[in-house]
């Protein structure tokens, strides 16, 4: 019934805590990009001159443009990040910040920064960390596996369009995925700012990325802050390549599987139920 | 380290069912009790057209009104959660899974309050699909899928927090989770009553909360017997 073990259990707990918290602290002023390591207090002088106007001198995402733009600005102090490599409620890695970053958000006010060198993104990534404490006290999530792809073929696609009337994406996607399913309208995001569901006709790339995998992240990690969810404790690898390579019917791409859909379809278009509210599928 | 924390566990509560057997006669827990009201114009509720789902509309004879503020008579307020916010010496987290239902396109119940690292689970008794989106923003804000005939989802909270939950698909779907640091809480019914029990005496805080009329707090003091009372009004705002 000593006190002595109690006691030096907490002083253990105590530097242990202590040292992760000196680790935490640094992880939050420093991003890894490969080989390059970002620097925030760098990373704050390029903020302050390309970030800011929208950004907001605070990374509340209340810049001086904010109030023209929707979507509107990220706000970095909430530490809610719409791509990422990792589940839905963590925080995204360093690299997925720096893709963001470079890429830019399509359909967004958000341009491509890949003219400014690497180092210099790697910079604006660790300063955006010093905005929230969530980056000192919880670390970015593991980053889900995607497995190899498999083949797409006729039987893929039509597999994953199943999918995709299972899933009711087409309730804010729609059966045609132009965006205007029934929920479509009413959405909001995580700030009750109306925000519009993805019309894959409108083009080739999504706001996470163009590559095939993208489009996998980007259905099972989820968007975080808008309405898209998860859908990773749902969905085998296979379904969800599957799912890919339908939703790459949709797009008006030269890609091999609109190529291959398109070559099936008009001998096969009696066999099809539509998509949405009346149980379609096959 | 550990084994020795454990080994001691049941001696401490041997001695303290020993010191329990002492004192018997006295009643060592107290507790507070009260009623929640509000003054002010009624704020009216309004139905919900869920036409755009005939599944959920179907289930619903008379539309379903919304559940920000529900009155009773005499202006009493349901869904109120009263918890003790200073001066408990919190115990480890409930080791049940609290339940959390999607019936009809409502959230059953309307507020969930469980304890920090409580096991939380969420199911789907819709045909139709759901997707469950805390708003957390001390905890991880998620947001998971759940279409019909799914498992339930199972999430736990490490931080106390009042979350709003809500539906993308169905925008009309509100609730809210009550994650609390405590373990006594209770919940106002429609009568605006609650009653928290087995406080050892002591000088507390205790907070009320509402999804509409936000948070109120008054300190209270317990002796070793009897339930001490603490009202809580509300002022509702004109709107």
């Amino acid at each position: 019934m000593s006190r002595i073990p109690l006691l030096a259990c907490a002083a253990e707990f105590g530097l242990l805590l202590s040292a992760t918290g000196l680790l935490a602290a640094q992880a939050q002023t420093m991003s890894r990009i490969g080989n390059v390591t970002g620097n925030a207090d760098a990373g704050k002088r390029e903020y302050r001159r390309y970030c800011v106007g929208c950004h907001g001198p605070a990374g509340d995402g209340l810049g001086e443009n904010a109030q023209w733009i929707d979507p509107k600005p990220r706000d970095f102090t909430a530490a809610v990040f719409k791509c990422r490599s990792t589940p839905t409620g963590s925080l995204p890695t360093d690299e997925d910040l720096f893709h963001s970053v470079s890429r830019g958000v399509v359909t967004t006010n958000m341009p491509s920064w890949e003219p400014l060198t690497r180092q210099a993104r790697a910079n604006v990534v660790a300063y955006i960390k010093t905005f929230s404490s969530r980056w000192a006290t919880q670390g970015p999530g593991t980053p889900i596996t995607i497995p190899a792809e498999t083949p797409a073929n006729i039987e893929s696609i039509l597999r994953g369009r199943d999918v995709f009337q299972k899933m009711e994406c087409w309730k804010c996607h729609g059966p045609a995925g132009h965006g205007d399913g029934p929920a479509a309208s009413t959405l909001t995001d995580s700030k009750d700012n109306p925000i519009r569901p993805y019309n894959f006709s409108t083009g080739s790339r999504f706001k996470c990325g163009e590559t095939n995998a993208d489009v996998y992240r980007i259905f099972m990690t989820g968007l975080d802050g808008t309405p898209m969810p998860s859908f990773a404790d749902l969905m085998q690898p296979n379904d969800a390549w599957d799912l890919v390579h339908f939703l790459r019917t949709l797009q008006p791409l030269q890609t091999p599987e609109a190529a291959i859909w398109q070559t099936w379809l008009p001998a096969h278009a009696k066999e099809l139920k539509p998509l949405g509210p009346d149980q379609g599928g096959r | 380290m550990r084994t020795r924390l454990i080994t001691s566990l049941p001696l401490l509560a041997l001695a303290v069912s020993a010191m329990g057997a002492l004192s018997a006669p006295v009643k060592t827990a107290g507790g507070v009790s009260g009623t929640i009201t509000f003054t002010g114009t009624p704020p009216r509720m309004r139905p919900i057209d869920m036409s755009k789902e005939p599944s959920c509309a179907s289930q619903h004879p008379t539309p379903v009104m919304t559940e920000t503020v529900m009155a009773g008579a005499g202006n009493t307020v349901q869904n109120v959660v009263v918890y003790i916010s200073a001066g408990d010496q919190a115990g480890a987290a409930a080791a049940q899974p609290v339940r959390y239902d999607q019936k009809g396109c409502q959230y059953v119940p309307h507020v969930l309050v469980m304890q920090v690292g409580q096991p939380l689970e969420i199911y789907n008794n819709d045909q139709t699909s759901h997707n469950i989106h805390p708003l957390a923003t001390i905890n991880p804000e998620w947001n998971k899928s759940q279409p019909p005939g799914t498992p339930p989802i199972k999430a736990t909270y490490a931080k106390p927090e009042f979350i709003t939950v809500k539906c993308n698909v169905h925008p009309w779907m509100h609730g809210y989770f009550a994650v609390l640091a405590t373990s006594h809480y209770a919940i106002s019914g429609n009568d605006g009553k609650f009653s928290l029990a087995g406080l050892a005496p002591g000088k507390y805080t205790i907070t009320a909360w509402h999804e509409k009329f936000g948070t109120q707090s008054q300190e209270v003091t317990v002796s070793a017997s009897g339930t001490v009372t603490a009202n809580f009004v509300f002022k509702a705002l004109p709107y």
